[in-house]
């Protein structure tokens, strides 16, 4: 098991092969469906993102409301395959990495190749889990969108699988 | 004539909702468990194990399983004897899945299909009504998430494809899902029925508990070869490669039309959350 501290490094990215078991520690950005359509939208119109994409990771997720006392709700990850058709530019601009669950396609292989960056598997269905990983939450954009909204995460421990490298390998089977 | 004030209706479907949301059944949880005893491939067991710490952590602490808490599948079996009093019957049960999405601090997940607008408390519910004999009230909830719901297929067979052409849809709908449904799988089968009949029954296959078999022989030996032909598919959880691609799969059979054969298949993540009551 890798102990991984966030931000990475393109040093970093290139020493983790699809199959590594890592824990995620740093910030990542929740965004997904309706958030990327938005950033999108910002990009197209040559405005500023609400957080720095470069060297960013994006957790494809969208939490429950926290109870009282905790940082977040039950937070796991979200089917990644409906972001691969906004993944390959936010990568060609900079982005870090991906997590999320599930396979990504062809295209995102080749981003993640061309850019040095990764994609990482988190357990799908292990709300609970990742919820307890997150030690702070903030939204910092589109806070009408709810779950859907872009959150600010200080995750500690998070579990994950190095689904596809910066080689063009994948722990999913062709 | 028994008579029913719908407030009971809503205070039972708070109440399965609640439960729901927060806990995997019990047969999902031994199934869980005994796939991850056998399981030969160390990716898939972590994954396995990591579930299995989940559904221990969430049931301790009262949080949602799956922060996809779904949308709230409603089935009520309604005694022809019963005569109900107060609110809409509909009204009713989406004031227990609102209470109880917002006291269980679950996620609200439904919008509208065009502006995505949400509605901001879970509702409407997925509701469906059967009359049935007798004047007792079956409730059940299914909180369905939509990674799996997405994978789901309908396909309107014509009746030359038999029991193996059954048996391809379903193994074919698990294959091009892969990895982005949450395997370990379980696959509820409507078939026969018409286009929307068929759907239905596929959505009440989920609600059986997992590792039981319909009655009948025939749609027994199809639930048990789909499951094998699924298992070795590879798959395995969360696409990570093993032997468990799913935990079960259920059928449930209607008569049909001369010319059709029907076939849902409606996919459901490993994480199955259904309650049900007898009020």
């Amino acid at each position: 098991m890798k102990h991984l501290q966030l931000p990475l490094s393109k040093e970093d990215i290139k020493r983790l092969h699809a199959g590594d078991a890592v824990m995620l520690s740093g910030t990542i950005y929740t965004a997904r469906d309706c958030a990327h359509k938005r950033l999108f939208s910002l990009l197209d119109a040559g405005m500023p993102l609400p957080f720095e994409l470069k060297g960013a990771i994006i957790y494809y997720a969208g939490p429950c409301p926290a109870k009282p006392g905790r940082a977040s709700g039950s937070c796991g990850p979200t089917t990644s395959a409906r972001m691969d058709s906004f993944a390959p530019r936010l990568f060609d601009l900079g982005l870090g990495a991906a997590v999320g669950k599930g396979e990504m396609c062809e295209e995102v292989r080749q981003a993640l190749q061309r850019n040095a960056a990764c994609y990482f598997a988190a357990v799908g269905g292990a709300g609970a889990v990742y919820g307890n990983a997150i030690k702070k939450s903030e939204c910092v954009a589109f806070e009408d969108l709810l779950s859907e909204a872009v959150y600010r995460l200080e995750v500690e421990n998070f579990p994950a699988v190095v689904a596809m490298d910066c080689y063009g390998e994948s722990v999913y089977q062709k | 004539m028994r008579i029913v004030h719908t407030k009971k209706i809503e205070n039972c479907v708070y109440r399965l909702a609640r439960k729901a949301g927060t806990a995997l059944t019990p047969a999902c949880r031994a199934a869980m468990q005994s796939a991850a005893a056998r399981e030969s491939s160390p990716a898939c067991k972590f994954a396995l194990d990591t579930l299995l710490d989940n559904a221990r952590l969430a049931a301790e602490e009262e949080l949602p399983v799956c922060q996809d808490t779904g949308m709230a599948c409603v089935l009520i079996r309604l005694g022809q004897q019963v005569a109900l009093t107060g609110a809409l019957l509909s009204d009713a049960v989406d004031s227990g899945v609102r209470r109880a999405y917002a006291d269980g601090y679950f996620r609200k997940s439904i919008c509208d299909p065009l502006t995505r607008v949400n509605t901001g408390d879970n509702t409407p519910a997925a509701l469906h009504v059967e009359i049935v004999a007798g004047d007792k009230i079956e409730i059940t909830f299914l909180p369905k998430g939509f990674g799996s719901e997405n994978m789901s297929r309908l396909y309107m067979l014509t009746p030359a494809k038999g029991t193996e052409g059954v048996i391809d849809c379903i193994v074919q709908t698990v294959k091009e899902a892969g990895s982005r449904p949450c395997p370990p799988v379980c696959v509820g089968v409507g078939l026969g029925g018409n286009f929307d009949g068929c759907a239905f029954l596929a959505k009440k296959a989920l609600t059986r508990e997992i590792g039981t078999h319909h009655p009948r022989a025939d749609v027994r030996a199809i639930e048990e070869e789909a499951l094998r032909r699924i298992n070795d598919l590879g798959i395995g959880c969360q696409g990570f490669g093993g032997d468990t691609t799913a935990l079960g799969v259920a059928c449930e059979i209607a008569p049909t039309h001369i010319a059709g054969l029907p076939v849902a298949v409606n996919v459901q993540c490993h994480c199955v959350r259904c309650e049900k009551e007898v009020l």
